[in-house]
């Protein structure tokens, strides 16, 4: 990025009324590895990619548990993460300690984004480094949001966010509006589709992304490496034939469930660079 | 040097001996040092030692032997007697808050008569019961101050936010407290502005956690409380008592009505009642009480909460009988009686 001279404070304003720091803040989101979110009307999914820094360590733990009806994937400063997940499970069991009940979605998102904005006002303080994608479930139907830096904060019907999220959104954005009526076992088609595209080629395997469900009568759980496996297995092998256009390709898909994915998925492979990298 | 602690204040005594003088002469400085500050605020005043000596009646001699340690008590004592002689010109604000606050934290521990020890003005037995469309509640209106009814139109059914009602029965100021809690908890939740609200299972369990809290404190409210109400169909009842024992149920009743209602409700109590024959069963129960309870007065309201709404029924009475027989004599039998 280039140096600004309102950079240095997150309480000094730019001539043209922007706050540098919250900027860049937002910039730590994009370093991070991509994380995406998709819900119908009755499940929400979660997907993240997981990059480990050598092939000695482990990956980096992204989603996060917040309660039984609310989960989180994070993007950006893990550290800050971690802490603003927290502090989320603090919130949801003190509420449902004293209402019995499980926190409504939207109010959680709000309390959490004004913590955000409090660092955004403080000389002393830094934004948080880290972008949230809050998935949950209450009486009001299934969520998504996603939390910023900035202390704004926004609902989705799909959203990816991280490095190269970019390739998700445009699927995402391809196919988004049968997300509402879909299945969960279409949902999470689709996220390990949209996880695919920020690889750029790269080998999809369960080692590498993490995946994470919440719906009715299913509380948040994150899939286990087996299970992921066998999904990506199911969509790779099935779906060798390349579609022409993308209308043939949305027309089948609206009958065929999987089968439209599949091929949009194995046209990319076989046009894209050679698998082995 | 040690430390007294005030609730607000820090009371540092430090000694000082002065410069080699025949006679040692000590000061005692008392400084006012905020809890959370680090740096000591200027003293209050220097005393001389000597005086605060005689009030110990320690001769000269003890000065050096005692040296800068005293007892923890007796100094607090010293303060307080040197303190209350000089409260008036030399000390100004501090030492006045220094004395008085000494006083309340650290001896008395008795005179905390703040706490509810016993109800003044009550409010007798509340029923509820679910019915088909939802929850049907009835209380009567008397406010007892002891034996004596001293208030016949208490309203004791309180509607709570959109899905709820409340019935009290117990010390009606302090159900006054409880309604001012709800308030503020029910305004809390509007202003979010998003599409929740509070339901009566939220409610409840409120009100378990404050009546639960206020009795860990030897401080109860002194309430027996029902709670009723659907949200998005579920119906809800509820009861809270004031040290805090809650539970839900089909039909609830606090106080008298305990002993004298639920029985009815046990035996003629079904799933699907009508509103009619919801408030047919009520009042049978409300007939039994006002027989049998003296703190019952012949004014009663129904309360009716369903998914539409609320509605509070306007007073009104219940035909008695009183024309049995040992009414009409009673000195029948037990000539001279009256």
């Amino acid at each position: 990025m280039f140096r600004n001279q309102y950079d240095t404070d997150v309480t000094t304003w730019s001539p043209a009324g922007r706050l540098f720091q919250v900027e860049y803040a937002m910039e730590a989101v994009k370093q991070g590895s991509a994380a995406i979110g998709l819900r119908s009307k009755t499940h929400v999914v979660l997907a993240c990619v997981n990059k480990a820094n050598s092939e000695l360590s482990s990956h980096q733990r992204k989603i996060f548990k917040v309660d039984d009806h609310i989960g989180v994937a994070i993007a950006g400063l893990t550290a800050d993460g971690r802490v603003l997940s927290r502090y989320m499970r603090s919130e949801c069991i003190n509420y449902g300690y004293t209402y019995e009940s499980p926190l409504p979605v939207g109010r959680l998102v709000v309390q959490l984004a004004d913590k955000a904005q409090v660092c955004t006002q403080r000389s002393w303080k830094r934004p948080y480094g880290v972008g949230l994608l809050v998935a949950g479930l209450d009486e009001s139907g299934a969520h998504l949001y996603y939390n910023c830096p900035s202390g704004n904060y926004f609902e989705y019907q799909a959203f990816a966010i991280g490095s190269r999220s970019q390739a998700a959104k445009t699927y995402l954005e391809r196919k988004f509006e049968k997300f509402p009526e879909s299945s969960r076992d279409d949902l999470v088609k689709d996220a390990l589709f949209a996880i695919r595209e920020t690889l750029q080629g790269e080998k999809l395997t369960s080692t590498v992304c993490t995946v994470a469900v919440i719906g009715v009568g299913e509380v948040f759980n994150i899939l286990d490496q087996k299970t992921v496996q066998s999904l990506i297995n199911e969509f790779e092998i099935s779906g060798e034939e390349a579609p022409t256009n993308e209308s043939a390709a949305e027309q089948s898909g609206g009958d065929a469930g999987g089968a439209a994915p599949d091929q949009g998925g194995a046209a990319a492979e076989e046009e894209a660079a050679p698998m082995d990298i | 040097m040690y430390t007294l602690l005030g609730e607000e204040l820090n009371l540092q005594i430090t000694s000082h001996f002065h410069s080699s003088q025949q006679k040692l002469r000590s000061t005692i400085v008392i400084t006012s040092r905020g809890c959370r500050s680090s740096k000591p605020s200027s003293p209050i005043f220097r005393v001389d030692c000597e005086s605060v000596f005689d009030l110990l009646k320690l001769s000269t001699v003890d000065y050096q032997s005692l040296g800068i340690s005293y007892h923890a008590m007796s100094c607090h004592v010293i303060m307080k007697k040197f303190l209350s002689r000089k409260q008036s010109e030399e000390n100004g604000v501090f030492a006045d808050m220094v004395s008085s606050q000494n006083e309340s934290s650290l001896l008395s521990s008795e005179g905390d008569s703040q706490r509810t020890q016993y109800p003044y003005v009550t409010g007798t037995s509340v029923i509820g019961i679910k019915y088909k469309d939802g929850i049907l509640m009835a209380a009567d209106m008397g406010g007892s101050y002891g034996s004596t009814i001293r208030y016949k139109s208490v309203e004791r059914l309180k509607q709570v936010g959109k899905h709820s009602l409340i019935g009290a029965s117990g010390e009606i100021s302090d159900f006054q407290e409880i309604l001012r809690y709800l308030d503020e908890l029910i305004l809390h939740d509007n202003m979010w502005d998003d599409g929740n609200s509070l339901g009566p299972k939220e409610v409840h369990n409120y009100l378990t956690r404050v009546m639960y809290n206020r009795r860990n404190k030897f401080d109860p409210l002194w309430n027996s409380l029902v709670l009723g109400g659907v949200k998005n169909g579920q119906k809800y009842l509820g009861s809270v008592s004031m040290i805090g024992v809650h539970f839900e149920d089909d039909h609830v009743a606090t106080g008298f009505g305990n002993h004298l209602a639920r029985p009815i409700l046990r035996e003629e109590w079904r799933e699907d009642l009508t509103f009619e024959e919801g408030v047919k069963l009520l009042e049978k129960c409300m007939r039994n009480l006002l027989y049998r309870d003296r703190s019952a007065v012949n004014k009663l309201q129904i309360a009716k909460i369903t998914e539409e709404g609320l509605t509070i029924s306007e007073p009104y009475s219940l035909k008695t009988y009183w024309n049995f027989a040992a009414f009409k004599n009673p000195t029948v039998g037990a000539e001279g009686s009256w």
